[in-house]
């Protein structure tokens, strides 16, 4: 029986391997960044570049944000060097993977800072990996700019830490107020992940807001990240018989819990929050997802010029159309940008003076004016899934 | 009451295919006393093969009889090369070192496999996680009480729930009978007992570990795809958490019992079943885990482990 204890012994240190021991980021600089990367212990101030650093999950389960993120703001920096730069430089990006893990992505903050000496981070998108990340941020007196974590507790890490996005209160009152005012639903049910700050947070608001608003939540379950069988809390679920199932997952699970809830004979629509973002999710959903409902940042179908002709510059470079993490990461870069310009210096404090200022600056996905709590304070768009594809149906001012 | 049946099918069904891996595992300890943590793995690999195979065969036929056929076997076949490959270069030049070299060796090829698939090389798919194709139609095969009935008090059983049962079922038999009705089965258990003396007597010790390797990995590939028709999810750390999940249910039932492995990955199954369903799912894999704990330290060998060393 030693044998047997031996086995279990390295079983548990495989489960918390592949939870914790990883290898080393994988370094993956943007094609301008090839230069500056190999500046090394030189202070970026004496190179004509001004480096910045950039955390995402390029690799894992939720890659398509990290990618559609790097697209962003590769664009918008593109776009910044070929305008001329800031101060007569040109910007470059270094980009770290973090693999959609927390403890990667502090790992790459604190290289882009104490290694790599970046004027300014860009990142990350899970709310669980930027909170990993913004008290490095802090200690290091490096902005950062985290493009569309929605979580509230990021931005009160300390005042070097900002986002150009709504936060989740917001998302959920969103949700909410749809759900009973234009749906005028009375009964929804709520399934969590339990493992993901973004998850817990729209959850809380979302349950708080639905009940005063007169609804009632019947039932409230929760999963894990990496689970693929929902079917047990789906049918605790569905003996509720709610109107509609509330899933402020990541679109990795909500296309899954989709098709179970389906196959359980539960045909009432899911809402979701900005997680379910991605083109993958109608892949992994199919036409389970048909008539569901998320709040999101921006709308393709938005015609403004500006919006259309991002999606234009983005086709064109990318293939295919921006999701509204690619929007976001374009706003970050965009204000990062403008920011540097309008600071006295690149010195760390100046910057985050200068962000802090930002004022109806006009973003892809909303004009961004900055509150005395570094959160953008902007509208949200409710779409619906429609023939795997997103409609615009209503706009929610805060 | 129908809440009651519906966990109860949704934990058979989970059960099931915590079964069918389980039962590779059982396998390969039976006969080398490895715990193979690769497998999980080889089944990843597998999914992959089955997953490229139907999108060459494309939609319209990769759901005929014969489209499915060969989807299984592109994967088995497949992976069934792969494990003759991972035993003869990594586990083969180790048979003679300590256990926890392979152990440790096993450990490396999972994480090689399960990170290896995540690059994006264009030929692999790259990390996100993709949608199995419906290779077999998924269609309510018994429904108990009305499914338009507002109330939702129904139950539903769904085909592929019951074809995955049922291959778990047979291919039990077929290992059972495999292994104590004929002659190769009665080398590896010869093997099992002691490889040195099996050499002796005139076994191919080399050859019956390389088949069972082999038989191990296509066990793998056939549950992984029976798996990735029912969640539909395909990813390259699936093989991680599942793999985990089998071994607990192999041990539980008796490591290198084979029956036991199907018994104990049903009890495991309906074990999470019941506790998401009932309480929170919070307590699933602490009560999982617990039920483990619990039943090594009443019967250290599993429920229908024999003390014996005759055990494949």
């Amino acid at each position: 029986m030693r044998w047997l204890s031996l086995a279990l012994v390295a079983t548990s240190l495989v489960w918390f391997g592949c939870e914790k021991k990883q290898p080393k980021p994988t370094e993956a600089p943007s094609a301008a960044a090839g230069e500056a990367g190999k500046s090394g212990g030189v202070t970026p101030a004496e190179t004509d570049t001004l480096l910045l650093g950039e955390i995402g999950s390029l690799t894992g389960g939720e890659a398509t944000f990290g990618i559609s993120t790097r697209n962003g703001i590769d664009l918008a920096l593109k776009e910044a060097n070929e305008a001329g730069g800031v101060k007569g430089k040109k910007l470059a990006v270094r980009v770290y993977d973090d693999q959609g893990k927390p403890e990667e992505a502090a790992n790459a903050a604190t290289r882009l800072i104490s290694q790599d000496k970046v004027l300014l981070i860009l990142g990350e998108v899970a709310s669980s990996n930027s909170l990993a990340m913004a008290p490095k941020a802090q200690e290091g007196k490096v902005p950062m700019i985290t493009p569309s974590s929605t979580n509230i507790k990021v931005t009160e890490v300390g005042d070097y830490i900002f986002r150009v996005c709504f936060i989740d209160p917001f998302q959920g009152f969103v949700m909410a107020k749809f759900a009973r005012e234009n749906l005028k639903l009375n009964r929804a049910a709520v399934l969590k992940d339990q493992k993901s700050d973004y998850s817990l947070g729209l959850t809380d608001v979302f349950t708080r807001k639905f009940a005063e608003l007169g609804g009632k939540i019947v039932a409230t379950e929760a999963y894990s990240k990496g689970d693929t069988d929902f079917r047990a809390q789906l049918t605790a679920i569905k003996k509720q018989k709610p109107e509609a199932i509330y899933v402020p997952g990541y679109y990795t699970d909500v296309g899954i819990v989709a098709r179970q809830a389906r196959e359980l004979g539960i045909k009432v629509p899911l809402l979701g929050g900005d997680g379910w973002d991605s083109e993958k999710l109608f892949e992994l959903g199919g036409t389970a997802l048909q008539g569901s409902f998320f709040s999101n940042h921006y709308s393709p179908e938005d015609p403004s010029p500006a919006v259309q002709k991002f999606i234009a510059d983005y086709k064109a470079a990318y293939g295919g159309v921006p999701d509204s993490l690619a929007a976001l990461g374009y706003d970050a870069a965009k204000v990062a940008v403008d920011a540097m310009k309008r600071a006295n210096d690149l010195s760390g404090p100046a910057i985050r003076d200068a962000i802090a200022a930002t004022k109806n600056f006009p973003g892809v996905a909303g004009n961004i004016t900055l509150d005395e709590h570094r959160n953008a304070v902007k509208p949200a768009v409710v779409l619906e899934v429609v023939e795997g594809k997103t409609k615009y149906v209503a706009t929610v001012a805060p | 009451m129908s809440e009651f049946f519906q966990h109860l099918i949704n934990g058979l069904a989970a059960g099931t295919i915590y079964a069918l891996v389980a039962l590779g595992y059982t396998m390969v300890y039976g006969v080398l006393r490895l715990i193979n943590f690769a497998h999980g793995d080889v089944m990843m690999v597998g999914v992959y093969m089955g997953y490229a195979t139907a999108n060459q065969l494309g939609r319209a036929n990769q759901s005929s009889f014969l489209g499915v056929l060969a989807i299984f076997f592109v994967a088995m076949a497949g992976c069934a090369l792969m494990g003759f490959l991972i035993e003869r270069f990594a586990y083969r030049p180790l048979r003679e070192k300590p256990r926890l070299t392979a152990l440790i060796t096993a450990i490396g090829i999972s994480f090689a496999l399960s990170y290896g698939f995540q690059l994006d090389f264009g030929f692999l798919p790259g990390a996100a996680p993709r949608a199995f194709p419906e290779v077999i139609r998924p269609v309510e095969w018994l429904v108990f009480g009305n499914p338009e009935d507002p109330d939702g008090h129904s139950v539903v059983i769904w085909n592929y729930q019951v074809i995955s049962f049922a291959i778990a079922l047979s291919l039990m038999g077929l290992l059972q009978y495999f292994v104590f009705r004929t002659r190769f089965g009665r080398a590896m258990r010869a093997v099992s007992f002691d490889h040195r003396v099996a050499a002796l007597m005139g076994i191919p010790t080399d050859r019956v570990i390389a088949v069972t390797f082999m038989l191990g990995s296509s066990l793998a590939a056939g549950a992984g795809i029976l798996y990735a028709i029912k969640d539909t999810a395909v990813q390259p750390l699936m093989g991680l958490y599942l793999g985990l999940k089998a071994f607990v249910a192999a041990v539980i039932g008796g490591i290198g019992h084979v029956p036991g492995a199907v018994v104990g990955a049903l009890l495991l199954g309906l074990i999470e079943e019941f506790v998401v369903g009932y309480t929170a799912s919070s307590w699933r894999d602490a009560v999982a885990f617990g039920f483990l704990i619990v039943v090594l330290l009443v019967r250290p060998e599993g429920l229908f482990g024999r003390v014996t060393a005759e055990k494949v």
